[in-house]
This record gives structure tokens, C-alpha cells and sequence, in this order.
């Protein structure tokens, strides 16, 4: 029986195990190894500097700076997304019965996580474009014309036009998500409250928040590695890795793969991604810890 | 892929995501039930009107693209569509697209399901280890290793392959696939691969026979989730797939994009744009249930 088993464990574990080995842990592995070269170009050679390009790092303003936007992505993207979707899943029931639409709003809503990022980036990159954008047509309809902009190169709202579509994207997913732990909330708890004289309110803050708690604090994990990630829908929505526009909604992910495949600077590209990595990491480990709070079994 | 499956993969979500009533008390006024409705209405046309756009920009002429963006096309432009098929290559992404995902869908199947039914069934010394090795792949944004992978898949001589694309596809499916299948296996009763041992059936026949089967409602979630993620799939294609003619559509309606600037066919892009999208409608349509309790599993306690 042991003889067997172990005759189905290898070969059934082996392809895995050899797929995942080669083409996601080795290549993450090499990634620090080649962090410390100062490989660069289509020349071979790839001479050993040790932590020469995390020195060069900590110095380069534009790194600097690029992951300062990432900061800013951090505050506001979990906040917003989570803050819209939590009040969205709130509204979805009303005096204890699903709203009229519920159904509809839910499919709706989800939809954009299931399309390519490419189409929502282009879609929206003809929302923003100035003369016969989606977004400048409405202002001056709505007789707001003076608020018209050249969204996608002011410095001012590139970065934040972006979000606006990540955004928008991603309320529907993370809506859901918390309307699947609201649902396995036992209603005799909002009986009870109403009982006691709770409001919507009330109810939705002593009960429904706690309760979720465990999946927001999950999803403020999910978000918060997307803030660090956050390049491709710069790029398909600025119309390219190195516009105008690109440049200047800069983060860190996006310096990574203008450095590696346009200047072909791989082992400073790759130190920047081991700097993410860590912060990848650090991040995670942070959140949860600082987000740990009182589990409630039921 | 016959009617009683789609059955089995619709109930079981019907019971995941039952719509029960969830905020229980009764003060919603008639003014509160009114701007809920304002509220989630003004979303859903938030998130319908620019996809609506895309297609009815689709079907008009450039001059009106540019002269009258909120009109309705004078006469449908179907010529646009041909355009992008043809000229602007998208047929050929397509097919492309089509070939790349054939074998990785095969294969994240095949590969997860056997690793997830040992993980899940057969105690062994290491198994923590591989099972948890596995999902800590699920933290790490692919852009992380996308310098190594390309020089990895270029010493491989793999690449700008089909079979490169297809072998990276799997190997990064497989954290989430492994993830679900392996909770799923869990929930498949002991007792039928005890009576098939006793009958003589190898280990072989209960998995290929018995066990896979039985799995097929979490294989069919598993096969959607992945189709839409690797149809969506945009980086690896970008960075692994240099050669034109062997473009995905991701990345073909990235570069027709950018071309656009020069080349001024909007109608075309747009007509591209629909098409990619189509396949990805349907799938959502068809299957939005199962999607849905497959895509938020992940984020769920417990």
C-alpha cells in the first residue's frame, strides 16, 4: 500500500512542482542574484557589484519620487474601493428584503473585473483624450466646460485619472466579495437588534462591519499589493510605457520595466523589482498585523 | 461539454450565493429605498455607457467618430469589423490567442488537479510545505520576475513559442487552481475510492476514472476562472511573445492602439476592441454565478 502510494505521489506531484520550480520560484530567485550585477544591454557578461544598485537607488530621485505615487496608490486606493463597495453591499438589502434590480446591479457591476485591462484601458483612454473624449464632451454639456482638461497629460490628474479606472473597475468585485460574508451573517442577529431599537445604521456598524471584518482586512491586503503593482493600466491608458502621459503618473513598476526592456538595464531593473518584492512582503505581514482585531465566532 | 454538467455547476453556486436578506432592520423609508435606487442605477450606467459607447463607435464611420462622438452611426459601419479582422490582424490574434489557450487550459487541469488530489488526499511527510509553497505564489505580482522569466524562457529557447507561452500560462495558474482544487478534493467522500481499491482498481483508475468525475463541478469553475485570466492576460504575452505574427489579442489591441495615433483608423480599433471583448461577455453571462463564487473564494475566510 506505501509502495503504491508513493508511486502516485511522485509522478502526480512532479509536473507541478518542475512547471512552478522553473518558471515562478527561479525566476524570483535569480531576480536577486542578478539585482547585484551591473548586467546591462545584450552583452553576456554579467559583472558582480554587490549592492552597488540599491546604493544607486536610495539616490535616484526618480525612483524616489515614483515610489512616492505608489504611497499616495496605497491610501487611497484601499480606501476608496473598499469604502464604495462596503456601501454598495450595504445598500443591496433594505428592511431586510434584496431590493428590486439586486440581481441586475450585481451582474452589472462585476463586469469589469471580467474584461481585459487592455480594452478598459483603451475604453477609458478615449474618456479622458480632450477633443472628442467621453469625459470633456460631458462637462460641456452639463455646462461645466471650464473644468475641461488634458486629463492624461496635466500632471496634476494623470495619476489619479488611472485610479479613477482601477476604481471603477474593482468596486464590483470587492462588492461582492462582501456581500458573500454578509450573506453567511445569520439574520435572528438583525432581528434581535431591531428588536433592541437598532437603526440601519447602528445595525450595519455593531454588526455587519465587525462580522466582515476578516474579509475587508483581506481585501486591504489585495488592494494594497495592487497599489505596488499598478502599471499596466498606466500604460494602455496613457498610450504607451514611455508618453508623456506615462511619465508622469510614474510608479515604481513601471520605472522597473522602462529600465529592463527599454534601456535594457537588468540588473538595476531587477534591484528595483527585489526592493518591491520586500515591500510586497512587508507590507502584508504589516497590514495584518496592524489590522488584527477581535475574531468573532458564530 | 454536455447539459447536465452546466446543471451540476449551476446549482452548487445557487447555494453559495443564495440572496438572502442581509441588513435586517425595517426603518428603510421610501426616501431611503429612492436614492438607493439613484445611487446603484448611477453606478450601473457609469459601468454600462462606456462599453455601450465602444460598440456603437464601433459601427460608425472615423469622420463621424470625430465630428459627432455622441451620435448614433447614419449607417452601421460593418466594414469596420472586417477591417480589424483583416487588415488590423485581430483574426489572427484570435487564432493565435485560441491555440496558446488550448494548451494551457489542458494543461492547468491536468497538472493542478493531480498535484491538488495528492495534496489533498494522501498524507505525506513535506506536504505542508509543497501545499503552502504553492500559495505563497498567489502574493506576488508577476512583474516581479518578469526580468529572469524573459531571459529564463530566451535560454530555454523558448522564446516568442507558443509551447514557451503555454508552459509559463500553467506554471503561474497553478497557485490558485492548486488552492481551490485542493480544498475542493477534500470534500469528495472517502468511501468511493476504499470500495474501488477493494474491487482491485490501481491508484491510477480512481483518479482518472473515479475521482475526476466527481470533481468536474470545481474543474468547470476552475476552466472558466482560468479562461478569462489568461484570455486577460496582457504582461507575459507582451514580454514573451516579440514575434508579430505571433501576437495575442491583449497585446495586438495594445500596439493597434498605440499605432492609432498614426494611423488614424478609429473605427477599426474600436470594431477590435469588440471583438476581444465578446468572448469574454459570453463566458461571463453563461457562467456568472459560478465565476463569482470561484473569483471571491480566495478572499473569503475560511
Amino acid at each position: 500500500m506505501h509502495y503504491q502510494k508513493y508511486r502516485l505521489i511522485v509522478p502526480f506531484l512532479l509536473p507541478a512542482i518542475l512547471l512552478y520550480g522553473v518558471f515562478v520560484v527561479w525566476p524570483y530567485a535569480q531576480a536577486i542574484y542578478v539585482s547585484m550585477t551591473s548586467w546591462r544591454g545584450v552583452s553576456p557578461s554579467r559583472p558582480f557589484v554587490g549592492l552597488d544598485n540599491y546604493r544607486r537607488l536610495a539616490e535616484d530621485s526618480r525612483f524616489v519620487e515614483a515610489l512616492s505615487r505608489n504611497g499616495q496608490l496605497l491610501i487611497v486606493l484601499p480606501l476608496v474601493t473598499i469604502a464604495i463597495s462596503l456601501v454598495f453591499a450595504a445598500l443591496f438589502t433594505q428592511g431586510g428584503q434584496a431590493i428590486p434590480g439586486a440581481g441586475f446591479y450585481r451582474i452589472v457591476f462585476f463586469f469589469p473585473q471580467v474584461i481585459p485591462a487592455v480594452i478598459v484601458g483603451i475604453l477609458w483612454s478615449y474618456v479622458y483624450t480632450p477633443n472628442i473624449g467621453l469625459l470633456n464632451g460631458v462637462l460641456r454639456n452639463v455646462g461645466l466646460g471650464g473644468l475641461q482638461r488634458s486629463w492624461l497629460t496635466d500632471p496634476a490628474t494623470v495619476l489619479w485619472a488611472v485610479v479613477a479606472v482601477a476604481i471603477w473597475s474593482s468596486v464590483g468585485f470587492y462588492m461582492v466579495i462582501f456581500l458573500a460574508a454578509m450573506q453567511s451573517i445569520p439574520s435572528s442577529f438583525y432581528e434581535a437588534a431591531v428588536l433592541d431599537g437598532a437603526t440601519r445604521w447602528s445595525s450595519f456598524r455593531d454588526i455587519t462591519f465587525p462580522l466582515i471584518w476578516e474579509t475587508v482586512r483581506t481585501s486591504i491586503i489585495y488592494l494594497s499589493i495592487a497599489a505596488l503593482d499598478f502599471f499596466i493600466l498606466i500604460i494602455v491608458v496613457s498610450g504607451g510605457s514611455t508618453t508623456m502621459g506615462a511619465q508622469r503618473a510614474e510608479v515604481a513598476a513601471l520605472y522597473l520595466y522602462n529600465q529592463a526592456f527599454d534601456k535594457n538595464r537588468w540588473g538595476y531593473a531587477s534591484a528595483i523589482g527585489v526592493v518591491l518584492l520586500l515591500l510586497t512582503l512587508v507590507l502584508s505581514v504589516g497590514i495584518m498585523r496592524l489590522t488584527r482585531r477581535e475574531t468573532y465566532e458564530y | 461539454m454536455n447539459a447536465p454538467a452546466i446543471r451540476t455547476v449551476e446549482e452548487a453556486p445557487a447555494a453559495l450565493v443564495r440572496e438572502r436578506p442581509v441588513a435586517g432592520s425595517g426603518v428603510g423609508s421610501a426616501t431611503g429605498a429612492g436614492l438607493t435606487q439613484i445611487l446603484l442605477a448611477g453606478w450601473a450606467v457609469a459601468v454600462i455607457f462606456p462599453f455601450v459607447w465602444m460598440v456603437v463607435t464601433a459601427l460608425k464611420a472615423d469622420p463621424e467618430i470625430l465630428s459627432s462622438p455622441w451620435r448614433l452611426p447614419a449607417a452601421a459601419q460593418w466594414d469596420n469589423f472586417a477591417r480589424a479582422w483583416t487588415q488590423a490582424r485581430i483574426g489572427r490574434f484570435f487564432f493565435n490567442t485560441l491555440l496558446v489557450l488550448a494548451g494551457s487550459l489542458a494543461g492547468t487541469l491536468l497538472v493542478s488537479s493531480m498535484a491538488a488530489y495528492v495534496l489533498a488526499r494522501f498524507p505525506f511527510p513535506g506536504r505542508n510545505v509543497v501545499f503552502y509553497g504553492f500559495v505563497a505564489g498567489l502574493m506576488f505580482p508577476v512583474f516581479l520576475a518578469l526580468v529572469p522569466l524573459y531571459f529564463l524562457v530566451d535560454d530555454l529557447g523558448l522564446l516568442g513559442t507558443y509551447q514557451g507561452l503555454i508552459l509559463v500560462y500553467i506554471a503561474y495558474s497553478l497557485p490558485f487552481t492548486i488552492f481551490f482544487l485542493t480544498a475542493f478534493f477534500k470534500t469528495l467522500p472517502n468511501e468511493v475510492g476504499e470500495a474501488a481499491i477493494l474491487d482491485g482498481a490501481s491508484q491510477y483508475q480512481i483518479f482518472f476514472q473515479i475521482m475526476l468525475p466527481l470533481a468536474k463541478p470545481g474543474l468547470i469553475a476552475m476552466g472558466i476562472f482560468n479562461f478569462l485570466g489568461q484570455w486577460n492576460q496582457f504582461l507575459l504575452p507582451l514580454v514573451l511573445m516579440p514575434d508579430e505574427n505571433r501576437y495575442l489579442l491583449s497585446q495586438g489591441l495594445y500596439f493597434l492602439a498605440v499605432q492609432q495615433g498614426y494611423q488614424n483608423d478609429y473605427g477599426a480599433l474600436f470594431a477590435a476592441m469588440t471583438i476581444t471583448m465578446i468572448p469574454t461577455l459570453v463566458v461571463y453571462v453563461l457562467f456568472q454565478r459560478r465565476l463569482e463564487a470561484g473569483l471571491t473564494a480566495g478572499a473569503l475566510k475560511g
